[in-house]
């Protein structure tokens, strides 16, 4: 068995695009869920209306990059807002059903063919990398060093991404030490304490709302980058892999989000690897090579139940925390 | 002589006594003191509200007057509306129909977060601690007018640094005041049931209110800290707060208030001195239905809560 290229292969996962993509998303859901406690089960919705949203632009309306990217956002702050407005003052279960319902039509709406000239339906879009690559600065060449080796554009992107990623990190860890962080927290353990301290609690839910999902909407550009944009890409399952990201590295924390989605993006490319190989090699004789491709997730998914059992706080959450869960 | 023999025989605990004397304030209301009676200087109007949930009138109050710079003490029995009336009062409940002012400014329809801007702010029956928030970081939340409250300005630190010390000193001030500068740094989740009333008090008074709604402030708070909770509640007053609190202990009733408001089936059934309203017939009745027995209390045996609530209101020996 070729564990070099099992290693190696996961270990370009570490600093992959797609890897910043969901660590990104993630921190948009610890904003959400982590921090101000709102259950938004539509991350995939924003991360689509990011990737749509860029791919469009720049596809049937000729938009720059820029504009491209501002469209996206100026579309996650619409959804956030259509979201919000009816559910924001009801109880935290609307807003989880009322977006997990959202994220779904946006989908479906990119995926119908009555819009297939401008979102091209189940086939997706692609062919919208060319004015970003048009702005890397980088010379033709190789970059890197060992399992980091990538050309100009994957350098380039690479370099676009972990940033975004950094000054999000960056936003998010000094806001949740002002002021403003501190009523969001308050929000979460009591709206109406907060709300009798003369707070405008629905305001504050909406900023985070919009904050978090202008976040998923960046994580969905970067993730349409290294690949097409596909409508099936942004199913519930999507979600649900960002919320295993965040309470694997710790719901309110600034790293865990990042750090969560490094582990969990090379232990996905290491598992399929490995079984991939193991199959080959005929260690497991009962499985053939696509259900091997579903079994990594089964193996993701166990891991990740090790560490929430060993570790229910995730890796960067405050251990105290936990002594006072109701 | 048995244990318990012996524990029947040991004198009645003494119930709380403020450590200083309560000065109290006279000459509130203009002529009879009687339901809804006009106050020489209202600071909370009450006109014609009414709160039904389903078939039940949980709160149906014609006129009320909560007059101003003075400690008055909202009572009646279990289910009787008091919660509720501070709800609608503070914007947390609608009422089906009716009007009130704060201040002379109307507030009905106003959202709960403006009553508070405006200063009237209020506590819980059921203590609100933020949990996994640091006490520290409780009473900072309490703190009016914060420039680094606003998203953009949060992400520079220059602007607010300054007074986010002002606040903590405050704050600090406060807690010391409280007794709880020890536990600034833990989790508000790690306080005890008492300390929370306390901590919950201590938040509300971090914005400078006028009006203090306090909902039951004693339950639950041990003798000892009750003393300093009176303290504080007069403390209030002598700089210059109104205070309207809901509290079963007539006890502590009887030492702090200065006026009585007492509340029965939605309707407020009598008002006045908290000495003058104890005796008062509808305050009998409240407590105990309008058709008690004439002699009940006289067997310990068939002593209700409500009838050792009644004997707590008449015993007017201090
Ligand atoms: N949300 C609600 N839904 C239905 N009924 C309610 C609701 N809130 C209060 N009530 C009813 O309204 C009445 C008044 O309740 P409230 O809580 O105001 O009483 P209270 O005077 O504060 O009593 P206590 O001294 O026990 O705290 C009660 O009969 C209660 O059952
Ligand atoms: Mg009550």
């Amino acid at each position: 068995m070729d564990w070099g290229a099992i290693f190696n292969n996961a270990a370009v996962e570490l600093v992959s695009p797609t890897t910043a993509a969901y660590a990104l998303a993630a921190l948009g859901l610890a904003v959400h869920f982590g921090y101000t406690g709102l259950l938004n089960f539509g991350q995939a919705g924003f991360m689509a209306l990011g990737a749509y949203g860029y791919a469009i632009s720049i596809l049937t309306f000729g938009f720059p990059v820029w504009g491209a990217f501002l469209v996206g956002v100026g579309a996650s702050v619409v959804f956030a807002l259509i979201l919000g407005i009816p559910t924001l003052r009801l109880r935290a279960d609307y807003l989880a059903i009322v977006t997990i319902a959202a994220a779904e039509i946006v989908r479906l709406l990119f995926t119908t063919n009555t819009f297939a000239a401008v979102t091209g339906s189940a086939n997706g879009l692609s062919g919208y990398k060319n004015e970003f690559a048009a702005l890397n600065p980088l010379a033709d060449g190789s970059y890197g060093f060992g399992p980091f080796t990538n050309n100009a554009y994957d350098t380039w992107l690479r370099i676009v991404a972990w940033s975004i990623v950094i000054l999000a990190a960056l936003l998010v860890w000094q806001v949740m030490r002002s002021p403003w962080g501190r009523v969001i927290k308050g929000i979460r353990e009591d709206e109406d304490a907060v709300r009798a301290l003369g707070k405008n609690v629905y305001a504050y839910k909406m900023q985070s709302l919009i904050f978090g999902g202008v976040l998923g909407t960046i994580a969905g550009m970067i993730f349409a980058l290294p690949r097409a944009v596909v409508p099936s890409n942004y199913q519930t399952t999507l979600t649900f892999f960002i919320y295993a990201i965040l309470l694997l590295g710790g719901a309110a924390t600034v790293l865990g989000p990042i750090i969560g989605s490094m582990i969990f993006w090379v232990l996905l490319s290491f598992f399929s690897g490995f079984i991939a190989r193991a199959v080959e090699a005929g260690w497991l004789p009962f499985m053939t090579a696509i259900q091997g491709g579903q079994l990594r997730f089964i193996l993701v998914g166990v891991a990740i139940m090790l560490i929430v059992i060993f570790r229910p706080q995730g890796i960067f959450g405050n251990k105290k925390e936990l002594a006072f869960v109701r | 002589m048995s244990a318990s023999a012996g524990l029947d025989s040991a004198a009645p605990l003494e119930p709380p006594v403020p450590t200083q004397k309560p000065i109290k304030t006279t000459g509130l209301h203009i002529g009879e003191a009687e339901p809804g009676c006009r106050k020489v200087d209202p600071i909370l109007v009450v006109d014609n509200v009414r709160r039904t949930f389903g078939g039940l009138t949980a709160v149906d109050v014609d006129h009320v007057e909560v007059p101003r710079g003075a400690i008055t003490a909202l009572i009646g029995p279990n289910g009787a509306g008091k919660t509720t009336l501070f709800n609608l009062l503070t914007g947390f409940d609608k009422p089906d129909d009716g009007k009130w002012t704060f201040d002379g400014r109307s507030l009905a329809g106003v959202p709960a977060y403006k009553v508070a801007r405006m200063g009237q702010i209020r506590t819980f029956q059921l203590t609100k601690a933020l949990g996994l928030l640091t006490v520290m970081d409780n009473m900072l939340l309490g703190a009016k007018g914060q420039t680094g409250e606003n998203m953009f300005r949060a992400l520079m630190p220059f602007l607010w640094r300054n007074q986010e010390e002002e606040n903590r000193a405050k704050a600090l001030d406060l807690l010391t005041r409280f007794k709880l500068d020890t536990k600034k740094d833990d989790y508000a989740a790690s306080l005890s049931g008492g300390q929370r009333k306390l901590l919950e008090m201590a938040r509300a008074l971090m914005s400078d209110p006028t009006l203090v709604m306090l909902d039951e402030p004693m339950a639950g708070v041990n003798p000892a800290l009750t003393q300093s909770l009176l303290d504080h509640i007069l403390n209030l007053k002598s700089q210059g707060m109104t205070v309207l609190f809901v509290e079963h202990d007539m006890h502590m009733v009887r030492h702090i208030a200065d006026w009585v408001i007492v509340m029965a089936e939605g309707k407020v059934v009598a008002e006045g001195d908290p000495h003058e309203v104890m005796k008062n017939p509808a305050v009998i009745d409240a407590y105990l239905g309008q058709h008690h027995d004439e002699d009940i209390g006289e067997d310990p045996g068939t002593e209700t809560e409500n009838v050792s609530a009644i004997k707590e209101l008449l015993d007017d020996e201090r």
